[in-house]
C-alpha cells in the first residue's frame, strides 16, 4: 500500500511562504513526477511528504493514517536523495543494510534482502566496495539499493539523475521505470526536467511558485495544458506562443502551436518567414523561423532530410486541430 | 616546465632557507649529542670533561625519578586527550546548533587558545585553585566543606584541569570545521532509514569525525609531550607532577649536569619521534581510506 493524500498542505519558511496551501492525491502504485522550474518548492514538499521538514498547516495522510506529526521513520517511505548521501565509511553491503540493522531485523533476513536488492540492482560485485570506490551510475543504484531493502510504502526521488551524464541518464531513467513496473510500489519523483517527467510518470503534477499548476498523464498535460505555463513547460522544444493579430483571428489573447504541429513550404502557407538558426539533430531537424507576424522566432521541427539555409524563405501553416488558444489571464479556451 | 636550468636555480634559491632549517636543527641536536657522552657540571670546575660513553644514558633511566617521570607524563597526556576530545566532539555538537549569538559565543570558546600557558597557569592557580583566596575555595566555604588544597593534594588532576582548558578550544575548532563538513543530507537519510539520535551520532557523525580527531590526537600529543610553563608555574615538579621534559629541565638547570639531561634529551627524541611514526601511520591509513 502507497497512498498518500495532502489536504491544504502549506509551508512558510518564516515569513515567505513557499508553499501555500494545496491538496494533491497520489493513488496506490502510481508513479507520480513533480515537475517546475528551479525553487519552485519541488523538494520542499516532497521533504514535507517525507517528514524532514514540518507542515506549517494542513494535514498529510499516509494509507490512512494521519502521518503529519509522525517522524519519518514511522512513515514507511524511503527517499534517494540527490547527492545519494551514502554512508562513505561503510562498504556497499552496509550501506544497503543500514535500515534493516536499524530496524534490528535478523542477520539471515538482512543478508537475504540485501543479496535480493544487490542482484536485481546488479550490484553484487560491488558489495565490499566503498562508495568512494564506486561510479555515479553505480552510487546511484547503491542509494536505490538501500531504500528498496526496507519494502517501503513509497519511494521518494530527489532530482536522483541530475549529477550524472546524459548517457546515463537515460539508462538509469529506464531502470527506475522497470523497478516501478516490477515492484508496483508507490514512487515520487521530483525533476525540473520535463523530458524525465514526461517519459517516466503516470501523473505529473507540474508546480510554480508552490502552486500546483496542473495535475494530469503525460498525454493529459501535453494534449491539454490548462494554462499558458504548463503549455510552455510541457513538451520540448518549447510550444511556439503568437500574439496579436493572428492569435485575434482565432478568438484567442494568446495561441500556442507546438514546433511539430507546424507544416513547413517552400511553396505556400499562411505564414511566411525566413530561416534563421538550424539544429539538425539527424532524425529531426528543428528551424527557428523569423517574420514580422511574429514577437519572437517561432520553431518548426521539420524531417531531418530538409535541408534550408540560412535566410531561405519558407511558408509556415499550423494544423489548426493542434492550436491552443488561451484568453488574456493565460488559461486554457476550450 | 621542470627544465634541468630551471631545477637548478630552484635549488639555488632553496638553499639559503634549507640550509638555515638545518642549521637550526642539527646545531642544537649535535650539540645534545655531544653532550650526552660527556660529564660536564659547569658549577664544579674540578670535576674533568671527559667521555663517559652511555654512562648518562644509564645514570638518566636508572634513577629513581625516571619512571615515575614516565608515568606523569602518560597519565598527563591521555588525560587532557581524553578531556579534550569527550569535551571537544561535545561542545562542537553544541556550537553547530543553529542560536543566537553564535558568533560571539564561537569567539568567547576559542579564546582560552590565545591565552599563554604561563598566564593561564598562573590564572588557574592564583584564582581559581588557591586554598585561601582561590574561586573553588570560597565556594567550598560557602558550602562548609573545607578548602581542597589542589595543586598539592590532586596536583596531576590539577594540571590536567588546566592543560586540557588550553587545549579544548583547539580541539573544539577542529572538530566543528570537521562537523560543519559532514553532509546534512546523511543526517537526512539515516533519520528516514529509522537511525535514532544515538545511532546517527555512533554511526554517520563519529565516523565522519574520525580523521579530525586523529588530526587533534596527534598534534596534541606531541605539543603536550612537552608541556613545561603549566609545571613550571604550578608545583614545580613536585607532588608527583615532574613529566618527563620537567625531569630533563631539573638535570640540565636545577642540578647543573648538562651531560645527564641532554642524555635525557636525546631520550625524548626518541621518544617523540616513535609517537609521530605510530600516529602519521594511523592518519596514514585515515586519509587512504
Ligand atoms: N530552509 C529554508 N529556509 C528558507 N527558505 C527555503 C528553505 N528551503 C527552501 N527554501 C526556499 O523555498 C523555495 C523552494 O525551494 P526548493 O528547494 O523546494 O526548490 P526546488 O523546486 O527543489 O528547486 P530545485 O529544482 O532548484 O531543486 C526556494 O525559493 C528556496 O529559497
Ligand atoms: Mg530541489
Amino acid at each position: 500500500m502507497g497512498q498518500i493524500s495532502l489536504s491544504n498542505v502549506a509551508k512558510r519558511f518564516g515569513e515567505v511562504e513557499v508553499i501555500p496551501p494545496l491538496d494533491l492525491q497520489i493513488n496506490d502504485g502510481e508513479f507520480v513526477v513533480f515537475v517546475g522550474p528551479s525553487g519552485c518548492g519541488k523538494s520542499t514538499l516532497l521533504r514535507l511528504i517525507a517528514g524532514l521538514e514540518d507542515v506549517s498547516s494542513g494535514e498529510i495522510v499516509i494509507d490512512g493514517t494521519n502521518a503529519t506529526e509522525m517522524p519519518p521513520a514511522k512513515r514507511r517511505l524511503a527517499m534517494v536523495f540527490q547527492s545519494y548521501a551514502l554512508y562513505p565509511h561503510m562498504s556497499v553491503r552496509n550501506n544497503i543494510a543500514f535500515p534493516l540493522r536499524m530496524a534490528k531485523l535478523d542477520k539471515a533476513e538482512q543478508d537475504r534482502r540485501v543479496s535480493d536488492a544487490a542482484r536485481v540492482l546488479n550490484l553484487t560485485d560491488y558489495l565490499d566496495r566503498r562508495p568512494g570506490q564506486l561510479s555515479g551510475g553505480q552510487r546511484q543504484r547503491v542509494a536505490i539499493g538501500r531504500a528498496i531493502v526496507r519494502e517501503p510504502a513509497a519511494f521518494l526521488f530527489d532530482e536522483p539523475l541530475s549529477n550524472l551524464d546524459a548517457a546515463l541518464r537515460v539508462g538509469m531513467r529506464l531502470e527506475i521505470s522497470e523497478l516501478h513496473k516490477r515492484l508496483k510500489t508507490t514512487m515520487i519523483y521530483v525533476t525540473h526536467d520535463q523530458v524525465e517527467a514526461m517519459t517516466m510518470a503516470d501523473k505529473i503534477v507540474v508546480l510554480r511558485a508552490g502552486v500546483i499548476e496542473q495535475v494530469g498523464s503525460p498525454l493529459e498535460l501535453y494534449r491539454t495544458p490548462r494554462n499558458l505555463f504548463v503549455a510552455g513547460f510541457i513538451g520540448s522544444p518549447k510550444m511556439n506562443f503568437l500574439k496579436g493579430d493572428e492569435a485575434k483571428k482565432h478568438g484567442a489573447d494568446t495561441i500556442g502551436i507546438r514546433p511539430e504541429h507546424i507544416v513547413l513550404s517552400q511553396e505556400k502557407g499562411d505564414w511566411k518567414g525566413t530561416v534563421g538558426v538550424s539544429e539538425h539533430l539527424g532524425s529531426d531537424t528543428f528551424f527557428h523561423v523569423n517574420s514580422d507576424l511574429f514577437d519572437e522566432p517561432v520553431t518548426v521541427r521539420a524531417d531531418g532530410e530538409v535541408d534550408l539555409h540560412y535566410g531561405a524563405e519558407i511558408y509556415l501553416s499550423p494544423n489548426t486541430a493542434h492550436l491552443h488558444k488561451f484568453d488574456a489571464k493565460g488559461l486554457r479556451i476550450s | 616546465m621542470a627544465t634541468q636550468h630551471s631545477r637548478s636555480a630552484a635549488r639555488l634559491m632553496m638553499a639559503p632557507a634549507v640550509t638555515l632549517l638545518l642549521g637550526w636543527m642539527l646545531v642544537p641536536l649535535v650539540m645534545t649529542l655531544f653532550f650526552s657522552f660527556r660529564t660536564y657540571l659547569p658549577l664544579r670546575p674540578e670535576v674533568a670533561q671527559t667521555w663517559v660513553g652511555f654512562d648518562n644514558y644509564v645514570r638518566f633511566v636508572t634513577s629513581s625519578s625516571f619512571w615515575p617521570a614516565v608515568v606523569a607524563t602518560l597519565i598527563i597526556v591521555g588525560g587532557v586527550l581524553l578531556i579534550t576530545l569527550i569535551l571537544g566532539v561535545i561542545l562542537a555538537l553544541l556550537l553547530d546548533q543553529p542560536m543566537w549569538g553564535q558568533g560571539a559565543v564561537r569567539v568567547l570558546v576559542i579564546a582560552p587558545f590565545f591565552v599563554m600557558p604561563t598566564v593561564s597557569a598562573l590564572l588557574w592557580k592564583n584564582m581559581f585553585m588557591d586554598p585561601v583566596n582561590g574561586f573553588f575555595a570560597h565556594i567550598l566555604r560557602a558550602l562548609g566543606l573545607a578548602p581542597i588544597e589542589f595543586l598539592s593534594q590532586h596536583s596531576l588532576t590539577s594540571i590536567i584541569v588546566i592543560v586540557s582548558w588550553e587545549w579544548l578550544p583547539f580541539a573544539t575548532l577542529i572538530l566543528l570545521t570537521a562537523i560543519q563538513s559532514l553532509d546534512q543530507e546523511q543526517l537526512e537519510a539515516a533519520e528516514m532509514d529509522g537511525a535514532s539520535w544515538p545511532s546517527r551520532f555512533i554511526y554517520i557523525i563519529l565516523p565522519h569525525l574520525s580523521r579530525a580527531m586523529t588530526v587533534v590526537l596527534l598534534i596534541q600529543t606531541i605539543f603536550l609531550l612537552g608541556i613545561f610553563a603549566e609545571i613550571f608555574v604550578t608545583t614545580q615538579g613536585s607532588f608527583g607532577s615532574k613529566t618527563l621534559t620537567y625531569l630533563i629541565y631539573q638535570r640540565v638547570l636545577e642540578s647543573q649536569n648538562v651531560g645527564l639531561g641532554s642524555a635525557g634529551g636525546v631520550y625524548a627524541i626518541i621518544l617523540a619521534n616513535i609517537v609521530a611514526m605510530f600516529l602519521m601511520r594511523i592518519v596514514g591509513k585515515n586519509l587512504d581510506a
